[in-house]
Formats: C-alpha cells, sequence, structure tokens
C-alpha cells in the first residue's frame, strides 16, 4: 500500500467515520477505551449475538489516527466471530510493533504499516482494538 | 533573553509548555552536580564538616524562600515534593481536623486537579460541600462573584493565584480581606503564580500558599508549603518518621520535634531543595519586572498574529499572564500538537488537568501555549508560520 493509499483511506475514515454515534440500546455491550498517556477517550458500543459480533458503534473524542482506526476496525470486523475479531486484532498488534503480520487480513488496517515508528502515536492507533479486545475477553468470561 | 543559561535551548527546540515545566538553567543543574559530586551526605544529623554544608545549603533555601515570598517567619517554609504534596498536607493534615459536616469550600471550575480531588475526598469523608464561585465572560473570578457565593457556611476558599488553562490572576489581597473578615480561611495554589509574578504572602494576608519548584526553573520533586505559622502548628504531620520526632518510647510517649522540621518526615530531597534555592537566586537576578514585561510583550505579539486567523479559535483572548489555549477548527487538539512536533514545537494539547473547566468553557480539550521569559519572537513567527496554513495542517497532522 503506497504512502498516498494510507493517508487517503485514514482521512477518509477520520472525516467519515463508520457509525459514530450514541447508543443507548441495551442489547449493546459498552466499553470505554483511553489512553493514560493523553487525552483520547472512546466509548465502543458492541452488539454480540452468541458468537458473532453484530453491530458496532462508537462515540467520544480523539485524534485522527484513533477516530479513523475504529473506523477501520468497525468496517472489518462487523459479522466476524469473537476468533476471527481477536484474531485481526493481534494482526493488527503485530503490525503496530513493526512484528510480521498477515498483511492481507488486515486489509485497510494497513493504512498504519508504518505507526511502528511512532512511539507516541502507536497507542492511537491500537486504542479502539484494545477496547474491543477487553469486550470480546469479558463477554467469553 | 538569557536564552544561552539554558542548555536545553542549544537543540533545535521551541519549548512553548511552560505552564507543564519550565527548562532549567546550567546553574541550577551546576548546583545539584555539585551537591551529588562533593558533599552528598545527609542533613540535620551528622557530626561532620559534609554534612554541616549540606544543613547550611538546606537552610539557606528555606531562606530564600522565605525571602522570596515574604514569609515572616522561618518555620513557615515547609518542603515538600510539590505542589499537588503541599495541597493535599493542607487539607488533609489542617481543614480534614477543622472541617465538619455541611462546611463550604469555594473553589471554582478552572482549578487543577490537585485542588479539587483533595476537596472533594473530604466531601465522602467528612460530608462538606464543595461549591463553585462562578466565573465571569472571560473566567475571571471577580470579587463580587466572591461576595456572592459566600454563605454562613463557607469555611474556606481555595483557588489558584494563576490559573494554567486561563492564565488569569486573582485578585487575592481583596479576596483574602473579604474572606478573613467572615472568618473564612484562603489557601492558594500557586503552582502556576510563583514563577511569573511577586507574591507577597504577609501583604496579601494568604493562610496557606502551595508552589512547585520544577516550574519556576527549579527540580522536579521539590515544592513548598507556606503556612501561617499558627495555623501550621495545627498541621498533623502525614508523614511520620525519622527527622521529625523528638523522642519516643511507647506509643503513649511520641515527642515531635517542633516547626517545620516535623513537618519534613524522612530524608529529604536535598538536591532538589538545594536546586530550588539556586532557580530563586536565578529568578531573584533576573526580576520579575524583566520577566513579565517579556512575557506580556510576547503574549501580546502572539494573540495580535493569531486573532486575524479564522480557523483559529482562541478560549482566552484575555489573560494576565502568558497563556493561550486554542483550538484549530475541526481539528482535534492533540493532533495540531503532533503536527506541530514534526516542526520540534513542544505545546500541550488536552485538558491541563482542569476538567471541569469543560462546564464553563464549554470544550473539553485545547492546544495550550505557554511562554516563559526565554522565549522569542522568532519562535512565536515560526509557531504562527505554521499555525496559518489550515491545509498544511490537515496534511500533516496524521
Amino acid at each position: 500500500m503506497d504512502e498516498n493509499t494510507k493517508r487517503e483511506i485514514i482521512m477518509e475514515n477520520y472525516t467519515h467515520p463508520t457509525n459514530r454515534k450514541r447508543v443507548d440500546n441495551p442489547n449493546y455491550f459498552k466499553i470505554n477505551t483511553n489512553n493514560a498517556s493523553c487525552i483520547d477517550n472512546l466509548d465502543i458500543y458492541i452488539k454480540f449475538n452468541h458468537n458473532i459480533i453484530e453491530d458496532i458503534a462508537f462515540e467520544g473524542e480523539a485524534c485522527a489516527i484513533s477516530i479513523s482506526a475504529t473506523s477501520i476496525m468497525i468496517n472489518n470486523l462487523i459479522g466476524k466471530t469473537k476468533d476471527e475479531a481477536l484474531t485481526y486484532i493481534h494482526e493488527f498488534y503485530h503490525m503496530t510493533e513493526g512484528e510480521e503480520y498477515n498483511e492481507e487480513l488486515l486489509k485497510e488496517g494497513n493504512a498504519y504499516s508504518n505507526i511502528y515508528k511512532q512511539g507516541n502515536r502507536k497507542t492511537c492507533a491500537t486504542l479502539p482494538f484494545r477496547g474491543l479486545e477487553k469486550a470480546i475477553l469479558e463477554q467469553n468470561k | 533573553m538569557n536564552r544561552d543559561d539554558f542548555p536545553l535551548l542549544k537543540q533545535d527546540i521551541i519549548y512553548l509548555d511552560n505552564s507543564a515545566t519550565s527548562l532549567k538553567p546550567q546553574t541550577v543543574i551546576d548546583k545539584m552536580n555539585d551537591y551529588y559530586t562533593n558533599y552528598s551526605a545527609n542533613a540535620h544529623r551528622g557530626d561532620y564538616d559534609l554534612s554541616f554544608k549540606v544543613d547550611k545549603e538546606y537552610e539557606e533555601t528555606r531562606e530564600l524562600v522565605k525571602n522570596f515570598i515574604n514569609a515572616q517567619h522561618l518555620e513557615e517554609i515547609i518542603f515538600t515534593s510539590g505542589a499537588t504534596e503541599s495541597l493535599n498536607m493542607i487539607i488533609n493534615g489542617f481543614f480534614a481536623n477543622y472541617l465538619e459536616a455541611n462546611d463550604e469550600v469555594l473553589i471554582t471550575t478552572s482549578e487543577h486537579a490537585s485542588n479539587i480531588l483533595p476537596w472533594f475526598n473530604l466531601v465522602s469523608e467528612l460530608g462538606i460541600k464543595v461549591k463553585y464561585i462562578p466565573l465571569d465572560s472571560n473566567y475571571y473570578v471577580t470579587l463580587d462573584n466572591v461576595k456572592k457565593s459566600i454563605t454562613p457556611h463557607t469555611k474556606v476558599i481555595s483557588i489558584a493565584g494563576i490559573t494554567n488553562v486561563i492564565g488569569d490572576i486573582r485578585p487575592i489581597k481583596e479576596i483574602t480581606k473579604l474572606a478573613h473578615e467572615n472568618n473564612i480561611f484562603v489557601v492558594i495554589d500557586g503552582a502556576q503564580m510563583v514563577p511569573h509574578v511577586p507574591i507577597d504572602v504577609t501583604d496579601n494576608d494568604i493562610d496557606f500558599l502551595a508552589f512547585s519548584g520544577h516550574k519556576m526553573l527549579g527540580p522536579t520533586g521539590i515544592g513548598v508549603l507556606y503556612g501561617k505559622i499558627e495555623l501550621l502548628e495545627h498541621l498533623k504531620p502525614q508523614k511520620l518518621g525519622g527527622g521529625m520526632n523528638e523522642s519516643f518510647d511507647s506509643p503513649e510517649e511520641v515527642y515531635l520535634k517542633p516547626l517545620p522540621t516535623r513537618l519534613e518526615a524522612g530524608t529529604p530531597n536535598i538536591a532538589g531543595v538545594i536546586g530550588l534555592g539556586e532557580a530563586i537566586k536565578y529568578l531573584n537576578n533576573l526580576g520579575f519586572a524583566k520577566i513579565s514585561s517579556q512575557e506580556h510583550a510576547l503574549r501580546k505579539y502572539l494573540l495580535d498574529k493569531l486573532l486575524p486567523l479564522k480557523h483559529i479559535d482562541i478560549i482566552n483572548i484575555e489573560s494576565d499572564s502568558a497563556i493561550i489555549a486554542f483550538n484549530v477548527n475541526n481539528i482535534f487538539s492533540q493532533d495540531v500538537a503532533y503536527y506541530l512536533n514534526k516542526y520540534n514545537i513542544c505545546v500541550r494539547a488536552g485538558n491541563h488537568c482542569a476538567k471541569i473547566l469543560k462546564s464553563s468553557v464549554g470544550v473539553t480539550n485545547t492546544v495550550r501555549i505557554s511562554l516563559y521569559f526565554y522565549n522569542t519572537f522568532e519562535e512565536i513567527d515560526n509557531l504562527v508560520e505554521l499555525l496559518s496554513d489550515y491545509d498544511k495542517i490537515v496534511k500533516e497532522m496524521i
């Protein structure tokens, strides 16, 4: 993925994020995810149907990297099983650590393939994924 | 001005986050190095020359602090780890024993977390009430609003001398006069004030003052608690241990040392205290007249350049100190900070620990530029050039 495409993906998902809205539906599981070192702070709403993630939405305040990553996460993980989502999340973490990862699986997620070089933005990209991961693990308890 | 005194400024960096912490002059660094290199003994305890020198330097700093804020007694100067610890000691060591259920403490929504959370704690522990002095349209505290906020239950007014987002200077002398006429104690959080303007605790009749060393050219991990001696006598030590006791044989027979030692348990931050002393000498030599006039000139220059920029919304157009808080239209403050960081410009993004200020200002987060005397007009030119180009910010913020 070339740098221009990455940029376009990030900006498009930042300016027009998927499902940025408040959800007041008791069928949704709500989880807060925030970065201790900065001011990113998002609430993520997830509708689980047994093993399937039926819907994800979010609201809150965060930087362009966090918002766009949340939107990309939503685009890629709605309709997936919890295990599929966890696999995607872990591959995303590998990418943000600069390790080998499954490029094909991450699709638009590859827009952040260079973020491991920017220590202070790594946590912005992983913010929504840490939230969703926590929600899935809590659901699985 | 005086840029050569600050080794960090030799790097290609524009440092505009002085409300978070200030840079350190070489003299302060050298003074602390000298302690660690040449006489790093303990204080108050040794019977040998090195330790005597430690005591001398340590107590000289107390004298420097006393004169710096014009306190009346050396015993009124307590060294702490910073303004946060000072405020916690004042609130938990003095007011927790003095206040009763339904007593009221007046603060404002623009206070720093360290002057809010310890009071909130007493709300749950003692049933006191925390009330807010309303801010005017410029987010200032007016004497009139203080007057209106006082009730027969008001026991304390606890406010910053200068706030860390708006940068307004509070009318302390008038407030303490009004407070004392109503038997109300006044606590001043001086963290943002003491580095920038002279403060006279006697003339202002301040009951308690808290401030930090690192925002005033000194090291981190050192701060000061000032309290009127007759009040400090009733401040219960929060830390018990070595150095602060006279003698002890059993739980019934514990005798504590007099002030100020009683409130400085354990081996103190000796290098920090000595470094703070050197920072005060530096500020004294430079003089607040020069510091203030440079800061005001810099702020006005920056404000005049930012005001015409349509995409910039300044929160505190009115301010008495060298802080400008703003947002760039439709861009999250953190992204602006990341953008400027690409050009080695250090600014702060966020709520600046003033999390309930949003209820007054209407925005949660801002970009904050906080200047000090060593900043320059050229640095502001560089900053403004980068902020002028909206498309460039959008393009480069990720």
